[in-house]
């Protein structure tokens, strides 16, 4: 028996897709044009070919309000922080889940809950304080400040120490009697069977990273440190009229990475996403 | 539950914490205990002498017109977002769950906007909507509305309401997907036989079973309105025009960051993470799940 289409299902689904393509296709074709057509009012739907080059002209292009940073500088510093952040999230929470899970120590509850309560406390509700630590160890525009106070993370320990209580006791045993020592334990076996989790983890940490705001605003004074994110939204501020071929240029480029990340890993990040909240 | 091997040894623990208990204590332990002390202090208007002053600040805030609204804003700012990002989640989700042609095609162009930063989606809306230039300024501008989110305040509420769960919609769509894959074939082919159908076969058989799913995304998307929009907000409007889109979150930043009003700033986060810990007690208690990242 074949059954006829789903019309309604597609012209659902379509539509919401549309949703989301819609306004980034205005801003691709956007980019494209002059900017004097678009300060006209004049935004076509058609991409015009000739303008495609501005997505290179873009990279060279800076904020000449906060000292000119390029938008390829503000590219590598988005990407050092995301990467920064992902990678170091993992790294120290996979230790301290591992730590927690796998070892019976003095005050290791309160450890735990210490950790724990960081689920709590977001950047947006401690801004003026975090901000006055920062400026107490003098980490206000150093890229140390930029990554390390959002490194610490509850989630990615707790996710860890979940997956490591599911670890057989067998199989610890066995590697205990082959004479394996914690640490040969961990990155030998502990670490390559938790590589499904790892994977997801490391797309939700550098999304998280490369879409900071807030923080960078606060610690990236002087451009320097400007991440793609921050000075995009810096360019469209100003008094003067933004160029707005470039500025969608270079949100294009800040939109590739991550969406790249999310579509290349999509089946590691459902799962881990869907998992890691259970 | 805990694990019955173990690894001997007291030192090499304690050092593999170390790090993030350093991290935290230093970010976010010492900072929470600033606020804590910063909140019950004032400081004079030239910055000189700060005194001890009880409660003053949060009766101050407690009192407050400003803070009240603020309140309520947030208030209705979340209950529309998490309202409209879920429906369309779940709209599409029980959409994208039929066996249709292309299926894993949709659901990856769904769930690829989870990736969009909340302050780039900003900047693609004001491209759309800019009073002068937008292109859909200017559609509705030939239908005869007047859409300007610089200058009036009802139209830059409802727009950040529109960003906030433009943005969110992939997320609740990742999860009722997962969700849907939990209930049972068996359910569902059950519910055919019978004679069930369409939306009817949908709120008493599937609808029932996607109960925690939905609590869960209920207190997910609350926190997310209530403190992961403030780049949102603050890239499209900085909280304006006058305070129409001024939230909790905008409002700290504005009172400690712009005003200088440490105190009051201090006070707020107070609050702030007294409606965390609120939310996530809930979420813990009707779900064992958490919510914030």
């Amino acid at each position: 028996m074949t059954r006829k289409p789903d019309y309604l299902a597609h012209a659902i689904l379509l539509m919401g897709v549309l949703i989301f393509i819609f306004p980034i296709w205005v801003t691709f074709a956007g980019a494209t044009q002059s900017a004097a057509a678009i300060n006209r009012g004049d935004i076509s739907l058609i991409p015009r070919l000739s303008g495609l080059v501005v997505f290179v002209q873009a990279l060279g292009l800076g904020n000449a309000a906060k000292g000119g940073v390029p938008v390829w500088h503000m590219l590598l510093v988005s990407f050092g922080m995301a990467l920064g952040i992902a990678i170091g999230k993992i790294a120290i929470s996979a230790l301290s889940a591992f730590a927690i899970a796998f070892f019976r120590f003095p005050f290791r509850m309160l450890a735990f809950w210490l950790i724990f309560i960081t689920l709590m406390l977001p950047v947006e509700v401690r801004i003026i304080p975090t901000y006055s630590v920062m400026s107490d160890f003098h980490l206000i525009n150093t890229f140390t400040g930029l990554t390390m106070p959002l490194i610490a993370s509850a989630t990615a320990t707790l996710l860890f120490r979940q997956v490591f209580l599911t670890i057989p006791d067998e199989l610890v045993e066995a590697a205990k009697l082959d004479g394996a020592g914690p640490m040969r334990f961990f990155f030998d076996i502990l670490l390559p069977v938790s590589g499904a989790n790892l994977a997801a983890l490391f797309v939700i940490l550098f999304i998280y990273g490369w879409n900071q705001y807030l923080w960078p605003l606060l610690v990236a004074t002087n451009g320097r440190l400007d991440t793609i994110v921050l000075g995009i939204v810096q360019m469209i501020n100003p008094e003067a009229l933004p160029q707005w071929n470039f500025v969608m240029a270079a949100t294009i480029l800040a939109l590739i990475p991550p969406v790249l990340v999310v579509i290349a890993m999509q089946r590691w990040f459902v799962r881990g996403l869907t998992e890691a909240d259970k | 539950m805990e694990r019955r091997t173990l690894f001997n040894g007291r030192l090499l623990p304690a050092v593999l914490v170390l790090p993030q208990l350093a991290i935290t204590i230093l970010f976010f332990i010492l900072p929470a205990y600033k606020a804590f002390a910063e909140s019950v202090r004032a400081t004079d208007a030239f910055g000189l002498h700060t005194s001890f002053v009880g409660f003053a600040n949060f009766l101050h805030l407690a009192r407050s017109n400003l803070y009240q609204h603020a309140m309520i804003r947030t208030g209705v700012f979340c209950v529309a977002v998490t309202v409209l990002a879920m429906a369309a989640g779940l709209v599409l989700a029980v959409f994208a769950d039929r066996a249709i042609k292309g299926r894993a095609i949709y659901r990856t162009l769904l769930i690829w906007p989870y990736a969009i930063a909340p302050a780039i989606a900003s900047v693609i809306f004001v491209f759309l909507l800019q009073p002068q230039i937008g292109l859909i300024t200017n559609l509705l501008g030939r239908l005869g509305i007047d859409f300007d989110y610089a200058t009036n305040g009802g139209q830059a509420f409802l727009l950040i309401i529109l960003i906030a769960a433009w943005k969110q919609v992939s997320y609740n769509f990742i999860f009722y997907v997962a969700g849907l894959q939990s209930v049972p074939r068996s359910v569902i082919e059950a519910a055919t036989l019978d004679g069930a159908r369409g939306f009817h076969r949908f709120r008493t058989m599937i609808w029932p079973l996607l109960t925690p799913t939905t609590f869960f995304l209920i207190i997910v998307n609350f926190v997310y309105a209530a403190f992961d929009t403030f780049a949102l907000i603050f890239a499209l409007t900085a909280g304006g025009p006058g305070t129409a889109t001024e939230t909790l979150v905008v409002k700290v930043y504005r009172d400690g960051v712009i005003n200088l009003d440490l105190g009051g700033s201090a006070a707020q986060s107070v609050i702030l993470m007294a409606i965390i810990v609120g939310l996530t007690a809930i979420q813990f208690r009707y779900t064992g799940k958490r919510a914030v990242s």
